[in-house]
C-alpha cells in the first residue's frame, strides 16, 4: 500500500504544475485517489466507514463501535502515522483558514442557467449568491438557486451505482453497457431534460455521428412547448423572445407570470421594478395589466388585474389583437373583460413602441402568435421585444418527444435507454404511461441526483454530480454561457452528464474538466485561450455568447387565420409549477418545502386553489355568493367577520377532481382573486421516492394532466367528499383590519402633490384633521428621519421599497440559507412555530373577494432603537449595541419568550423544540460557520446579518491600519445583507443612515418613507417606502382605493 | 393562669352570629384539634388515605409532565408565536392569586385585630404556602432552558452579569421569593406554641421527640409569649405590604409591556383585588370539606363563611370595576389597537372566555348580597367554584386573547392547549393537595392557642355584654394558656 500512498513528494509533484485557483481543486482531487480513499476507509474495520447516521441499527452500531474502540487503542499507540504528513506552513495563495473564498459558477432551472457566486468556507460550499456580471442574475437569484445548496447536501441523495436496486460500481456499469454500444444505434435512445449546455450538445451531436440511428429526446414537465409552437406559428421558424422592460411603459401579461421563477425571471423582475422606483423627481412610471386565472405575484403587482379562466384568455387575446387590427374579435367575453379590454386598448394605442405584450408559457401557441403579432403591430419589436436565435441546444416539442419515446419503447426496438436527469416516470402526463413502457427496454440507465421514481424503473442507476460538484456549462435565458465549475469533489462519487455521454462515445475515462475545457478550446483556438478560460471562470460568464438578434417577420395573415381555442364552460383545471417544489425536483428540499408559497402562504401541501365564489357554487356551501352575492358587503362588522370565518372554514374540505379517467383527491384552499369556474393545482407533490422531506407530501397531480392539455383542462368533474384535511399556512388572516400598515399612493397625486401626500392622508385618517406639517409633534412619529442620535458612528438601517417588492420570497430563502435557520415541519408550522427570520406578509384589501388588491410586505426584525424586547428580558439576553442594533445573545437567553410577547411585529422566533438537525452530518456541512447554530429553548431573530457587518468592519479596520489612519470607514455597499443580495428587484437596501451619501439615507429621506407602527414610537431601523400605483383612470373606479 | 371554672362558650350560640360554638372549653379544643395529627400512622383515617392517594397520583402526573417538558422542551405545550405565554403563566398567576387570601388573613386581619381570623388563619396560611409552591414552579418550568433559572437572580458570577432590572420578570423573582420566605417564616413561627402542645400531648415517644424538636424548646413562659407576640406583629407588618406588592408586581409583568390588553394602568390594584377574591373562594372551597370531615363546625362556623363571602363580594366588585375600566379605556382611548382588542374579546373566536369571565366574576357573585346565600354552604361552594373558574378565565382573557391578536394581523394565530398543558395544571393540584393533606395529617390545622385565647376573649365579651349591655370589642391579647 505504501507505494500508492500520497506522500509529500507526490503532492509537490502534482501541485507544481497547477497555479492559482486550480490549487484547491487539485488538492481535493488528490484526496480522491483510490489509494487515499482506501487508506481512509480501511483504518477501521470493514463496515465502519460505511456507517451512515441513518441506516444503522443500535446493535450494529455498538458492534462496530466496540471493534473500532478496540482498534483505536491499537492505532492510538502510534503517535504519528507512518506516512509523512505535510504541515500547513506555507499557505496556498488565496486561501486563509477561516476566511471564505468565492467562486463564480452557475445553477440551472429547466436547463436555463443563473450565474451565481458561491461562498466556500474551508472547502465547503455554504451559500449561493447571484453573480452581478451574469445577465440572468445581476447579482440576485431566485429561490431555487438558494435551495440548490441544500440539495447538494441532501442526505437522501443517491450515493452509489445501483444495478437493479443493489449496490454496484461504475466499472461494473461500464462493463455492462459497453456491449450494447454497437451498430448504428437504432436500438439506443437518450432522454434528457432541456439541454442548453454547449458541451453536452456537442457530445450529443458526436453521439449522432457515432450512432446515426440513435435518437435523442428531451422532456420536462414544465416545458416551453407552447412558446416553441407559437414561434413556429408566427414566424415559421423557432426564435427565442426576450423582453426589455426598461423601454416598456405599458406591460400586458396574458397569463404570463414573469415575476415568478423561470427563464429570465431575475433580469425581467429587475428591469420591471426599475421602471417603478418612483421618487419625487420621477415623471414616469410603467403600468402593468395582467389577465390571469391563478392569482400570482405578477397579478398582485399589477395596476389592473382581470381574473379570467385560463381557457378564456385566448379569446381575450384574440379580441385584443382584433382591436389592434389583427384578425376578428372573439365573442362571448364577460362584461368585466370588455371594459378592461377597451381601456387597455386605448392605453396600448397611446404607447406604440413603448408597450409590451407577453403571453404566458401555459397559454396555447395561438396566444403566443397573437402576442408576436400585436407586438409587431404596436411597433414594439426591437424596442421592448427582442428576437434572437434559439437558446436551447435543440428546440423541440417535448411532449411529442416523450410520446415518440414511448412509441419506440412499446415497439420493443430499444435495447438501451439512457435517461439523463429528470424524473419522467413521475412527471410524465397521465396519458403517457412511461413506467410500463420502460419495462420493454432491455436496459434502462437512469442518471440523477436521487434514486427517484424513474430510478426504480431503471436497470442501472448512476448517481449524478450536483452542479456544485462537477464541471459543465450552461446558457442563460439570453444565450450567455457560464462555465459551471465545481466547488467540491462529488460527495458521493456522482457523475456529470458529460461522463455518461463520454461513456456512450467510448471514452469511459474522460474527465468532465477536460471535456468542457476541450470543447471551449475548440471554439476559441486562440493562443490566449488560457487567459480566456481563466477569465471565464473568474467572471462566471463566457463573453460574447449571447444569442444573436434576429428580425423575423410574423405572418400576420396566418396568425389571424389561426384557430383560437374557444372558451370552455364548466369548471376548468389549471396546472402550475409549484412556487416551492417547481416540477417536483425540489420536493426533498426542506427550505423550499417550508417556504410559504406567495399568495396562498401554504406550506407542506398543495391544494385545489379556487375562488370562494366558485367553491360556494360548485358545492352548494351556502356562503352567500350565489347569484352574484357578496357576503362581505354587509353593514355589520360582526356579520362580516362571521361570514369571513364561514368562508375560510371551507379551507381543507377534500374534493375529488376527475379528468380524463384520472382522479385526484385534494383539499380546497380558497384564494380570493382566482378566476371563477377555475381550479388550480400545483404540480410537484405526492412524490413517493423523493426522500425524507418530500415523500407523501401533498397530492400528485400529474395523473390527471394529459399530453393534449398540459396546462389547463376542461371536462373536469369535481365532487365534495365531505372530508377534512389540515392545510397549513403561515398567515391565516386576510385583511389589515383598516390599520396603517401598508401605505399605498397613486402616481398621479404622488407627482402632483409630492410624495408626502401619502403620509398626510394617513394623518388625516388617524387624527381626523389636516396634517400640520413637518416639525410638529404627532407628525414626527409618522416621519422616518427623526430618529435617536447615533452620531459619529455607523447607524445601520434598512429601507424596503414596497413598490419594488413582488413577494417572490427569495429574500426569505436567502435568509434561511445564510443564517442556519432550521425547518420545523408541517406539524410545527401548524401551531405557529415557523422559524423564518424574515417573512413576507400578504394582505388583501377591498371587500371584493373576486379581485382584491394583494399587497406584500417583507418584515424581519426592524431593529427598534427603543426596542420593547430589551426592557422586558430579565437576563439581558437581547441588548443594544453601540451602532443601534438590537442583538440577540443566544448564550444568555433562558427562553422566557417575554421579548416575543412584547414585540409588536412578532418577528422573534423561538426554538420550542430542538429544531436544528444536529445528527445528520451532510446537512451540517452546509451551515454558515459565522452564525451560531441555535439549540432548544432560545429565542432568535433577524440580526441584519451581523456577521457580514462584522466582516466588513474588520476589513475596514485592517485597511485603516494599513493606511495609517486612526478612523475606519465602511463604504456604502460594502455590507450587503443576505436578503438584499438575493432580492431580484433590489427592493431592500441596507446601509448607514448616518452616511448622507448612502442609498439607505436617500431612501429614508424620501417623502413616502414611513415607519411601520410609527405611533408606537419605537424608532425602528427598518423603514418602508410606500407603494405607488399607476392606475389607468378609466379603470380606477373598478379597483378599490385605500 | 389556672381557671377555677373552665371557660365555655354559650351552648345556645347562634351558628350564624357566633365565631365559636356550643360549649367548647380549652381542653376540648386541644383535644379535638391537637389529636388529629397525633393519631398513630397505623390508624390513619381511610378518608385521608383515599384523599392522599388521589393527590399523590396527581403529583406523579405532575412529575411526568415535568419530565416530558425537560426532555422535549416547552414545545410540548400549545404555545407559539405570537402566544408565547399561555397556560404556564395563567396558572402561575392563578395559583399565586389563591395564595393571597392566606396572607391577607394572617397579616392584615391580625393587624386589624379581627379575632375571627383565628380559626382559619393557620389553614389559609398553609394554603398560601402550597399555592405559592405551585405557582413558583411555573416561572421556572416555562423557561426554554429551565436549568438556567438562577440567571434571573443577582449573584456574583464569572460572567459579570446582573439580571436586567428593568424587566418585570426580574422583579417577580424578588416578589415571589420574598413572599414565599416571609409566609413560611410567619407560618412556622405561628406553629411553635402548637408544636409544644403536641409535644406535651403526644403519647408516642417518636412523636414526642419530633414535635419537641420542631417546637424549638417552647415552654410557654411569659418571656416566650412576649417575644412571640412581638415577632408575630413584626412579621404581620412585613407581610402586609406583600399582600399588595406581590400581585401588583405580577400585574406589572403585563402592565409594563405594550401589548394591547396588557398595558393597563389599573392592573396593580385590580390584580390584588382579584387575587384576594380568588383566594377567599379557594379557602371556602377547602374549608367546607375539612370542617365537615374533622368535625370542626364549632370552630369554623357559618359566621366565618358569612364574613368570607362578604370579602369575596367586596373584592369581586373591585374586579368588576376593573373590567369596566378596561372597556372604558378602550372606548375612550381612541387607539385602533385597543378598540380592536375589546371588539375581539366580545366578538372574536375566543369571546366565550370573555363572556364566561364576566358571568363568573360579575354576575355569579351578586347573590352574595343576601345573607341567606352567604350562610348557605352549598350556595357558597357553587359560587366559589364559579369564581375560581372565572379568575382562571380572567387570566386566560388577559394573557391569551391579547397575544392572539395584537398589532400585525399577519401574525395573528390561535392558541390551543395540548394534553401536556392540562396535565401539568392537573399535576400542580397534585402537588398542592399532597402538601395540604400532609399538613393536615401532621400539623394542627387550626391554631390551638389562638383559639383558646379567642375563647377567653369571647367569654369576656359575653360577660361584659350581659353585665353592661355593652358590646365593645375586647382588645387585650392577654395570655390564656392550656389548663
Amino acid at each position: 500500500m505504501t507505494s500508492h500512498n500520497p506522500d509529500l513528494e507526490t503532492v509537490r509533484e502534482q501541485l507544481r504544475n497547477t497555479q492559482g485557483k486550480d490549487y484547491w481543486s487539485s488538492l481535493d482531487q488528490l484526496a480522491d485517489t483510490p489509494a487515499f480513499r482506501e487508506l481512509l476507509e480501511r483504518e477501521f474495520p470493514r463496515g465502519a466507514a460505511e456507517l451512515g447516521p441513518d441506516s444503522v441499527s443500535r446493535r450494529t452500531f455498538l458492534k462496530l463501535m466496540g471493534a473500532s474502540f478496540a482498534l483505536a487503542g491499537v492505532t492510538g499507540c502510534t503517535f504519528t502515522p507512518p506516512e509523512q504528513l505535510a504541515p500547513f506552513v506555507n499557505q496556498p495563495t488565496g486561501r486563509t483558514p477561516g476566511i471564505p473564498n468565492y467562486f463564480a459558477t452557475a445553477v440551472t432551472l429547466s436547463g436555463y442557467a443563473t450565474g451565481v457566486v458561491v461562498r466556500s468556507n474551508d472547502g465547503r460550499p455554504t451559500k449561493i449568491e447571484g453573480n452581478p456580471l451574469h445577465p440572468a442574475s445581476l447579482g440576485s437569484t431566485d429561490i431555487f438557486a438558494q435551495g440548490d445548496i441544500l440539495n447538494m447536501y441532501d442526505p437522501d441523495r443517491s450515493q452509489q451505482v445501483l444495478d437493479q436496486g443493489t449496490p454496484s460500481s461504475w466499472d461494473a456499469f461500464v462493463a455492462a453497457v459497453n456491449p450494447l454500444l454497437t451498430g448504428d444505434g437504432a436500438n439506443i435512445r437518450i432522454l434528457t431534460t432541456t439541454v442548453t449546455s454547449p458541451t453536452l450538445a456537442q457530445q450529443l451531436a458526436d453521439l449522432q455521428v457515432r450512432f446515426p440511428q440513435c435518437r435523442w429526446y428531451q422532456y420536462e414537465p414544465i416545458n416551453r412547448d407552447n412558446v416553441y409552437e407559437g414561434a413556429q406559428l408566427a414566424f415559421g421558424e423557432d426564435v427565442a423572445v426576450r423582453y426589455d422592460f426598461s423601454q416598456a411603459d405599458v406591460v400586458v401579461a396574458l397569463d404570463a407570470d414573469f415575476l415568478a421563477p423561470g427563464p429570465g425571471f431575475v433580469a425581467y423582475a429587475r428591469a420591471f421594478a426599475d421602471a417603478r422606483r418612483v421618487t419625487a423627481e420621477s415623471d414616469k412610471m410603467n403600468r402593468l395589466y395582467v389577465v390571469e386565472a391563478t392569482p400570482s405575484t405578477t397579478g398582485a403587482t399589477a395596476e389592473h388585474r382581470l381574473p379570467l379562466k385560463a381557457s378564456s384568455i385566448a379569446s381575450f387575446a384574440q379580441s385584443l389583437a382584433a382591436g389592434l387590427g389583427v384578425g376578428s374579435p372573439a365573442s362571448g367575453l364577460p362584461e368585466k373583460a370588455t371594459a378592461f379590454l377597451d381601456a387597455l386598448l386605448a392605453d396600448l394605442r397611446d404607447h406604440q413602441g413603448s408597450s409590451l405584450i407577453i403571453a404566458g408559457d401555459q397559454q396555447p401557441p395561438a396566444v403566443h402568435a397573437l402576442a408576436h403579432a400585436m407586438n409587431e403591430v404596436l411597433g414594439n419589436v426591437g424596442q421592448t421585444v427582442i428576437y434572437t436565435e434559439p437558446v436551447v441546444a435543440q428546440p423541440t416539442n417535448q411532449t411529442n418527444d416523450l410520446a415518440s419515446l414511448i412509441r419506440d419503447l412499446n415497439s420493443e426496438s430499444v435495447d438501451l435507454l439512457v435517461i439523463i436527469g429528470g424524473n419522467p416516470v413521475y412527471d410524465a402526463p397521465g396519458d403517457l404511461l412511461l413506467g410500463d413502457a420502460l419495462s420493454r427496454a432491455m436496459t434502462v440507465v437512469h442518471h440523477g441526483l436521487f434514486v427517484n421514481e424513474t430510478a426504480a424503473h431503471a436497470t442501472w442507476h448512476i448517481p449524478a454530480a450536483h452542479s456544485l460538484e462537477g464541471w459543465s456549462d450552461a446558457r442563460a435565458f439570453d444565450g450567455t454561457v457560464s462555465i459551471i465549475q465545481p466547488l467540491i469533489e462529488p460527495l458521493y462519487a456522482g457523475k456529470t452528464p458529460h461522463e455518461i455521454l463520454a461513456l456512450l462515445l467510448g471514452l469511459p475515462d474522460a474527465r468532465p474538466y477536460d471535456m468542457v475545457r476541450n470543447y471551449w478550446q475548440a471554439q476559441r483556438p486562440a493562443a490566449d485561450f488560457d487567459r480566456f478560460w481563466h477569465e471565464a471562470l473568474v467572471s462566471g460568464v463566457v463573453p460574447d455568447t449571447a444569442a444573436a438578434t434576429v428580425t423575423p417577420t410574423p405572418n400576420l395573415g396566418a396568425i389571424a387565420a389561426a384557430t383560437i381555442p374557444a372558451p370552455t364552460s364548466g369548471p376548468e383545471l389549471v396546472f402550475r409549477p409549484d412556487a416551492g417544489l417547481y416540477d417536483g425536483s425540489y420536493a426533498n428540499n426542506g427550505w423550499l418545502m417550508e417556504l410559504p408559497r406567495p399568495i396562498s402562504q401554504l406550506v407542506w401541501d398543495n391544494a385545489a386553489l379556487m375562488s370562494p365564489g366558485t367553491a360556494d357554487r360548485l358545492f352548494n356551501l351556502g356562503l352567500g355568493f350565489a347569484d352574484g352575492g357578496n357576503p362581505l358587503a354587509v353593514e355589520s362588522r360582526q356579520q362580516r367577520e362571521i361570514n369571513l370565518e364561514r368562508i375560510t372554514a371551507v379551507n381543507g374540505t377534500v374534493v375529488a377532481i376527475e379528468h380524463n379517467g384520472g382522479r385526484i383527491e385534494l383539499p380546497i384552499w380558497l384564494t380570493p382573486g382566482h378566476a371563477d369556474d377555475s381550479i388550480t393545482v400545483m404540480l410537484g407533490y405526492g412524490r413517493s421516492a423523493a426522500g425524507r422531506v418530500g415523500n407523501g407530501v401533498g397530492v400528485n397531480a400529474y395523473p390527471v394532466r394529459t399530453s393534449n392539455a398540459l396546462w389547463f383542462a376542461d371536462e373536469v368533474q369535481v365532487r365534495n367528499l365531505n372530508r377534512r384535511y389540515q392545510l397549513v399556512s403561515t398567515q391565516n388572516h386576510w385583511t389589515m383590519e383598516g390599520r396603517d400598515l401598508y401605505r399605498v399612493g397613486v402616481f398621479e397625486r404622488f407627482k402632483a402633490e409630492g410624495p408626502k401626500y401619502i403620509a398626510n392622508e394617513v394623518y388625516k385618517h388617524e387624527y381626523g384633521k389636516e396634517s400640520p406639517g413637518p416639525g410638529t409633534e404627532g407628525y414626527q412619529s409618522l416621519q422616518t428621519n427623526q430618529d435617536d442620535v447615533y452620531d459619529g458612528r455607523n447607524a445601520w438601517g434598512i429601507s424596503i421599497n414596497l413598490n419594488a417588492c413582488i413577494g417572490c420570497n427569495t429574500c426569505v430563502a436567502a435568509c434561511q440559507a445564510e443564517n442556519n435557520i432550521p425547518i420545523v415541519g408541517k406539524a410545527q408550522v401548524a401551531v405557529g412555530r415557523e422559524m423564518h427570520w424574515l417573512r413576507i406578509d400578504r394582505y388583501y384589501t377591498g371587500s371584493d373577494l373576486d379581485n382584491p388588491a394583494t399587497y406584500f410586505q417583507p418584515i424581519g426584525c426592524v431593529q427598534c432603537e427603543r426596542a420593547p424586547c430589551e426592557v422586558v428580558c430579565p437576563v439581558a439576553a437581547t441588548v443594544h449595541d453601540y451602532e443601534g442594533l438590537n442583538n440577540m445573545v443566544y448564550n444568555r437567553c433562558v427562553g422566557t419568550k417575554y421579548c416575543s410577547n412584547n414585540c409588536p411585529f412578532k418577528v422573534r422566533r423561538f426554538n420550542f423544540h430542538q429544531y436544528t438537525d444536529i445528527t445528520t452530518a451532510s446537512v451540517q456541512l452546509q451551515r454558515n460557520p459565522e452564525v451560531t447554530v441555535r439549540n432548544r429553548g432560545v429565542m432568535e431573530k433577524c440580526s441584519y446579518c451581523i456577521q457580514r457587518i462584522s466582516a466588513a468592519r474588520i476589513n475596514a479596520k485592517k485597511s485603516a491600519v494599513q493606511a495609517g489612519q486612526r478612523e475606519y470607514t465602511i463604504n456604502d455597499g460594502d455590507i450587503v445583507t443576505a436578503c438584499q443580495a438575493a432580492c431580484p428587484t433590489q427592493a431592500i437596501v441596507f446601509g448607514d443612515k448616518n452616511d448622507e451619501g448612502s442609498k439607505v439615507y436617500k431612501w429614508k429621506h424620501e417623502g413616502h418613507s414611513y415607519y411601520l407602527l410609527g405611533l408606537l414610537n419605537l424608532k425602528p431601523r427598518t423603514t418602508y417606502l410606500a407603494r405607488v400605483r399607476n392606475p389607468n383612470p378609466e379603470l380606477e373606479h373598478e379597483s378599490s382605493e385605500h | 393562669m389556672a381557671q377555677a371554672q373552665p371557660i365555655r362558650t354559650d351552648p345556645q350560640s347562634d351558628p350564624g352570629e357566633s365565631y365559636l360554638l356550643q360549649g367548647e372549653t380549652f381542653s376540648s379544643m386541644s383535644t379535638k384539634i391537637g389529636d388529629v395529627p397525633l393519631v398513630s400512622p397505623l390508624k390513619t383515617s381511610k378518608g385521608w388515605l383515599v384523599g392522599f392517594s388521589i393527590a399523590f397520583t396527581l403529583l406523579m402526573v405532575y412529575f411526568i409532565s415535568i419530565g416530558q417538558l425537560f426532555l422535549r422542551g416547552v414545545g410540548i405545550w400549545g404555545i407559539n408565536i405570537p402566544v408565547g405565554w399561555a397556560m404556564d403563566i395563567i396558572n402561575f398567576v392563578w395559583w399565586i392569586g389563591i395564595g393571597h387570601a392566606g396572607t391577607l388573613i394572617s397579616a392584615i386581619l391580625l393587624l386589624l385585630n379581627q379575632g375571627w381570623r383565628n380559626s382559619i388563619n393557620r389553614f389559609a396560611e398553609a394554603m398560601t404556602l402550597f399555592a405559592v409552591a405551585c405557582a413558583g414552579m411555573y416561572p421556572i418550568l416555562h423557561l426554554g432552558r429551565p436549568w438556567l433559572f438562577y440567571w434571573l437572580m443577582p449573584y456574583p458570577n464569572t460572567m459579570g452579569m446582573w439580571p436586567q432590572f428593568r424587566s418585570a420578570l426580574a422583579w417577580d423573582v424578588f416578589a415571589i421569593s420574598t413572599y414565599a420566605s416571609v409566609s413560611l417564616v410567619f407560618w412556622l413561627v405561628g406553629l411553635l406554641p402548637d408544636f409544644a402542645t403536641l409535644r406535651d400531648r403526644a403519647q408516642n415517644i417518636w412523636a414526642k421527640r419530633i414535635y419537641g424538636m420542631v417546637a424549638l424548646g417552647w415552654r410557654g413562659s411569659a418571656r416566650h409569649w412576649h417575644r412571640y407576640e412581638m415577632a408575630s406583629l413584626l412579621l404581620a407588618g412585613l407581610s402586609t405590604p406583600l399582600v399588595v406588592s406581590v400581585h401588583s408586581i405580577i400585574s406589572l409583568d403585563f402592565a409594563i409591556s405594550q401589548v394591547p390588553g396588557w398595558q393597563v394602568t389599573v392592573f396593580p390594584p385590580y390584580f390584588v383585588a382579584g387575587a384576594v377574591f380568588a383566594g377567599f373562594a379557594m379557602v371556602i372551597l377547602l374549608m367546607v370539606p375539612v370542617r365537615k370531615w374533622y368535625g370542626f363546625e364549632n370552630y369554623i362556623t357559618i359566621r366565618h363563611f358569612d364574613v368570607m363571602a362578604k370579602v369575596m363580594l367586596t373584592t369581586g366588585m373591585v374586579v368588576v370595576y376593573g373590567y369596566f375600566m378596561e372597556v372604558w379605556a378602550a372606548v375612550y382611548g381612541g387607539s385602533t389597537y385597543e378598540e380592536y382588542l375589546l371588539y375581539n374579546r366580545m366578538n372574536g373566536p375566543s369571546a366565550w372566555a370573555y363572556w364566561g369571565l364576566l358571568f363568573c366574576n360579575a354576575v355569579a357573585i351578586q347573590p352574595l348580597w343576601f345573607k341567606q346565600v352567604r350562610q348557605s354552604i352549598p350556595a357558597l361552594v357553587v359560587i366559589s367554584l364559579i369564581v375560581s373558574v372565572g379568575m382562571w378565565l380572567e387570566r386566560y382573557v388577559i394573557i391569551v386573547l391579547s397575544l392572539e391578536r395584537d398589532f400585525l394581523p399577519s401574525s395573528w394565530a390561535q392558541y390551543n392547549p395540548t394534553f401536556w398543558d392540562w396535565s401539568l395544571y392537573l399535576g400542580s393540584f397534585g402537588l398542592f393537595f399532597t402538601l395540604l393533606l400532609l399538613f393536615i395529617r401532621v400539623m394542627p390545622m387550626i391554631n390551638i392557642f389562638e383559639m383558646r385565647m379567642f375563647l377567653y376573649q369571647e367569654q369576656q365579651r359575653m360577660k361584659r355584654k350581659q353585665e353592661h349591655g355593652d358590646h365593645g370589642h375586647e382588645t387585650s391579647r392577654g395570655g390564656a394558656t392550656a389548663d
